[in-house]
C-alpha cells in the first residue's frame, strides 16, 4: 500500500484517494475542443441535459404508474395527471422531452453529416451515435405504449406486426415479442421493463462509449480542419489563448453551451406548458380498445420517415409483394445510416457547401426526408400513395448513388 | 451573423415539417364541417313565434308527460326507480325540471312534435328497422298546445347561478342518462345492459373527452353528432349554446383539472429560464472575450 501523508486540505484528501485534480483536468479543464465552432456543436450537451430531464421525470412517473392493462390508463390520466401534486408537470416534461430529444438528435445527426464528422478517424463516434439513435428509438417506442391509449395500442400492434414479414421465423417472432398472440397485458409489462430498465441501462452505456469515442479523433470543427491538438493545447496553456485553435471544455466550451441551452429551454418549456399536443396525441386519451380501430394510425413524428418507406411500396413488383418490398426497404432505411462512413468515398472533410457534389446529395436527402415525414402521416390513398412510393424510391436511390457521387467528387478535387 | 443564418435554415426546415405533420395533416384528416347551429333552424314543424300559456301547458303536461317523466322541481317525482324505468323504456326517461333552461325553445317544441326528426335519428328509426323511439310523436297537438307545454316547462325550471354546480347539473341532465364520467364519480343513470341494447354499443366514458376530442370538435359534435360521426346512434340533444358551454366547461373541469395551474406556472418557469439564458449569455461573452 502506498504511503499517505496527512492531507492539508479536503481537496488534497480526496486527491490522494481519488486523483480528483487530475480527473478534473482530463475531463474538464484540459479536455480540448476546437474553437472554430457554431451553436450546432452544443447539441451534444443539449441531449445530455434532455436525457437527464427524461430520467428524472421518468423516476417520478414510475412512482405512480401501474403497468397493467386495467390500471395503466387511469394511473396516467387520473392519478398522475390530476391527483399527484405536479404529476402533470412530470408527465408533460417526459412526453414533450421524448419528442424534442428526437428533434435534437436529428439536428445533431445531420450536423454530423453536413460537416463530414463521421470519417477519417471519426467512424466510431458516428457508429456509437447511430447506436444511440436506435436505442432511443426503442426507448421511445416502448414508452409510447405505457399510457395504454388507443394510439399506444394500435401503433404497437402495427409496428410489432412488421416483424411478421421476416421470412421463416416471422410469425413466431411476433408472438415472442408480444408474449401473446395479440398486444396484451404481457406485452405492456415487458415493454415497461424494457422502457424503465434494460434500454435505459444500454443508453447510459452507449452515452459513455459515445463520449469516449470522441477522445482520440477529437471533435470536428466548422471548416473540417485537421490540426495538432497537443500543440494547440500547449499554446493555450502558455497563455496564447487568442492564438490557440482550441479551448478547454470547462469553462469555455460549456459557457457557450449553457447560453444555447438557456434559449433552447425557453423553447422547450413553452412546448411543455402551452403547446404539447404534437407530443401527446389526442387520440391517445382514449383508452386502448382492441375491437375499435382508429380511423388513422400513425407512429410518433420521428418515426414517420421510415414508416413511409415501409408503406411506400404498396404494389407487387416482379413477383415480390408490396409488403415484402416495404419491409426490405424499411430494413435498409434503418441500417443504412450506420454504414454512412463507408458509403462516403470522398476523403474531403469539409462542410457540405464546400463539397462540389455532396452538397446536392445532402440537400436532396433533407428534402426527401421531409416529404417522407409529412406523407408518413397523411392517409396513404390516391396521389399520396404515389408520392410515398416516389419519395421512398428516392431515398433508396440517394444511398445507392452516394458511393458513386462521392467517388466522382474525390476524383474532381484530387484527394484534397 | 452566420449563426443566425444557420438558425434560420433549421427553423425553416423544422417549421415546414411541423406544418406538414400537424396543421396540414389535421386539416386533411379532419375536414372543417358546417358551423354549429344553435337556433336549430331546419326544424320548422311548430310555429315557435306563438306565445305559450303556461297554465294551459301545466294541464297538458299532467295529461301527457308525467306518466313517464319526472319533473322533480315542480313536484312530480319519478314513477319508478331508474332500473325499472330503463327496463320499461330502454333508457331512463329524462326528468324535465331543467328542460326549459338547457334545451333550445325551437328544438324543444319540434321535439315534442316529432322526437326522431329533431334528434336527427331518422337513420336509426327507419320503418324497416322495426325499432321505435320510446316517446311517441305529439304531432296531433296544435302548435299552440305545444307552445303552451314549452311555456310551462320554461316556467318551472329553477333559476341557476353560473359556476361549477350549474355546470355539473347541466352535464348530468344533458349527458348523464347514458354517459359515465368516471373521474367525477358519475355513473350513467341507465344500467349498462339496457344502454347497450338501446344504443347498440355502450356509450363512452367522457372523463377524458376534453383531451381526446378537444373543445373545437365537441362544439360541433354535441350540437349535431351526425355531422361529424354519420350514422351514430347518439341523438342531437338540442342544447342551447349556453348549456353546451356549461357541459364543455364541466368536461374540462374534470378532464383537465390542472389547466389553470399549468398556465400560471408556465409563465413563471419561462421567466426563470429567460433570466438563466440572459445570465448564461453574459457569462459566455465574458469567457469568450479572453479567447477571441
Amino acid at each position: 500500500m502506498a504511503e499517505f501523508k496527512k492531507a492539508d486540505s479536503m481537496l488534497e484528501w480526496f486527491d490522494q484517494r481519488l486523483g480528483v485534480v487530475n480527473f478534473v483536468k482530463v475531463m474538464m479543464t484540459e479536455y480540448w475542443i476546437p474553437k472554430n465552432i457554431n451553436f450546432l456543436w452544443a447539441m451534444g450537451v443539449l441531449l445530455t441535459v434532455l436525457f437527464t430531464f427524461l430520467v428524472v421525470s421518468g423516476i417520478f412517473l414510475l412512482m405512480y404508474y401501474k403497468p397493467d392493462v386495467n390500471m395503466a390508463f387511469d394511473s396516467v390520466n387520473y392519478t398522475i395527471m390530476q391527483e399527484v401534486a405536479y404529476g402533470w408537470l412530470f408527465r408533460h416534461i417526459h412526453a414533450v422531452g421524448a419528442s424534442v430529444v428526437f428533434l435534437v438528435i436529428y439536428i445533431h445527426m445531420f450536423t454530423g453529416i453536413y460537416y463530414g464528422s463521421y470519417k477519417k478517424g471519426r467512424e466510431m463516434i458516428w457508429v456509437s451515435g447511430m447506436l444511440l439513435f436506435m436505442l432511443f428509438s426503442a426507448e421511445g417506442f416502448s414508452g409510447y405504449m405505457l399510457p395504454w391509449g388507443q394510439m399506444s395500442y394500435w401503433a404497437a400492434y402495427v409496428i410489432t406486426e412488421i416483424f411478421g414479414g421476416i421470412p421463416v421465423i416471422g410469425d413466431e417472432l411476433v408472438v415472442w415479442i408480444r408474449g401473446n398472440f395479440y398486444v396484451s397485458d404481457s406485452t405492456l409489462t415487458r415493454f415497461f421493463m424494457l422502457h424503465v430498465l434494460l434500454i435505459p441501462l444500454a443508453i447510459i452505456g452507449a452515452i459513455v462509449f459515445h463520449f469516449y469515442a470522441l477522445r482520440f479523433p477529437h471533435v470536428n470543427n466548422e471548416e473540417g480542419e485537421f490540426f495538432d491538438f497537443d500543440e494547440e493545447a500547449k499554446k493555450y496553456l502558455a497563455g496564447n489563448k487568442k492564438e490557440s485553435k482550441v479551448v478547454p471544455f470547462w469553462p469555455v466550451f460549456l459557457s457557450k453551451d449553457f447560453f444555447v441551452l438557456g434559449f433552447f429551454m425557453l423553447f422547450f418549456f413553452y412546448l411543455v406548458f402551452f403547446h404539447y399536443n404534437f407530443a401527446m396525441d389526442p387520440v391517445n386519451f382514449d383508452k386502448a380498445d382492441g375491437l375499435k380501430t382508429p380511423a388513422h394510425i400513425y407512429p410518433e413524428w420521428y418515426f414517420l420517415w421510415s414508416y413511409e418507406v415501409l408503406r411506400g411500396f404498396f404494389f407487387e413488383i416482379a413477383g415480390v409483394s408490396g409488403k415484402d418490398l416495404g419491409l426490405m426497404a424499411f430494413g435498409f432505411a434503418n441500417a443504412i445510416f450506420l454504414v454512412l462512413p463507408w458509403l462516403d468515398r470522398s476523403p474531403m472533410v469539409k462542410p457540405a457547401n464546400q463539397r462540389p457534389y455532396f452538397k446536392y446529395w445532402f440537400w436532396f436527402l433533407m428534402a426527401d426526408l421531409i416529404v417522407l415525414t409529412v406523407y408518413g402521416k397523411l392517409p396513404p390513398t390516391g396521389a399520396n400513395a404515389w408520392v410515398g412510393f416516389a419519395s421512398s424510391m428516392t431515398f433508396l436511390a440517394l444511398f445507392i448513388a452516394l458511393p458513386f457521387i462521392t467517388k466522382a467528387e474525390a476524383k474532381k478535387v484530387g484527394g484534397k | 451573423m452566420k449563426e443566425f443564418k444557420i438558425l434560420a435554415v433549421i427553423a425553416a426546415l423544422v417549421g415546414i415539417t411541423y406544418y406538414g405533420i400537424e396543421p396540414y395533416a389535421h386539416h386533411i384528416m379532419h375536414p372543417e364541417v358546417a358551423p354549429a347551429d344553435f337556433s336549430f333552424k331546419t326544424l320548422k314543424n311548430v310555429d315557435t313565434t306563438l306565445a305559450g300559456n303556461a297554465e294551459n301547458g301545466k294541464v297538458l303536461v299532467e295529461a301527457n308527460c308525467i306518466a313517464c317523466h319526472a319533473i322533480d322541481k315542480a313536484g312530480y317525482p319519478a314513477i319508478m326507480p331508474n332500473a325499472d324505468a330503463a327496463a320499461s323504456y330502454g333508457v331512463v326517461p329524462p326528468d324535465l325540471s331543467s328542460s326549459g333552461r338547457i334545451y333550445d325553445k325551437n328544438y324543444l317544441a319540434n321535439f315534442i312534435f316529432d322526437p326522431v326528426s329533431a334528434m336527427h335519428l331518422e337513420g336509426k328509426y327507419t320503418p324497416e328497422s322495426g325499432k321505435q323511439f320510446p316517446m311517441p310523436a305529439y304531432n296531433w297537438m296544435s302548435p299552440q298546445e305545444i307552445m303552451d307545454i314549452v311555456a310551462y316547462l320554461q316556467s318551472v325550471t329553477p333559476k341557476v347561478t353560473e359556476g361549477k354546480e350549474t355546470n355539473k347539473a347541466t352535464f348530468e341532465a344533458a349527458c348523464g342518462r347514458c354517459h359515465d364520467m368516471k373521474y367525477a364519480g358519475i355513473q350513467a343513470t341507465t344500467p349498462k345492459d339496457n344502454l347497450k341494447a338501446y344504443m347498440g354499443a355502450t356509450p363512452p366514458d367522457l372523463s377524458q373527452y376534453i383531451k381526446s376530442r378537444g373543445e373545437h370538435y365537441l362544439h360541433s359534435f354535441v350540437n349535431d353528432p351526425q355531422v361529424l360521426l354519420h350514422g351514430t346512434s347518439m341523438p342531437r340533444v338540442g342544447l342551447t349554446e349556453k348549456a353546451q358551454e356549461e357541459v364543455i366547461a364541466y368536461m374540462e373541469e374534470i378532464g383537465d383539472s390542472k389547466k389553470a395551474e399549468r398556465e400560471s406556472l408556465g409563465i413563471w418557469v419561462m421567466l426563470y429560464t429567460f433570466v438563466f439564458a440572459i445570465l448564461a449569455y453574459l457569462w459566455k461573452r465574458k469567457i469568450w472575450s479572453e479567447v477571441h
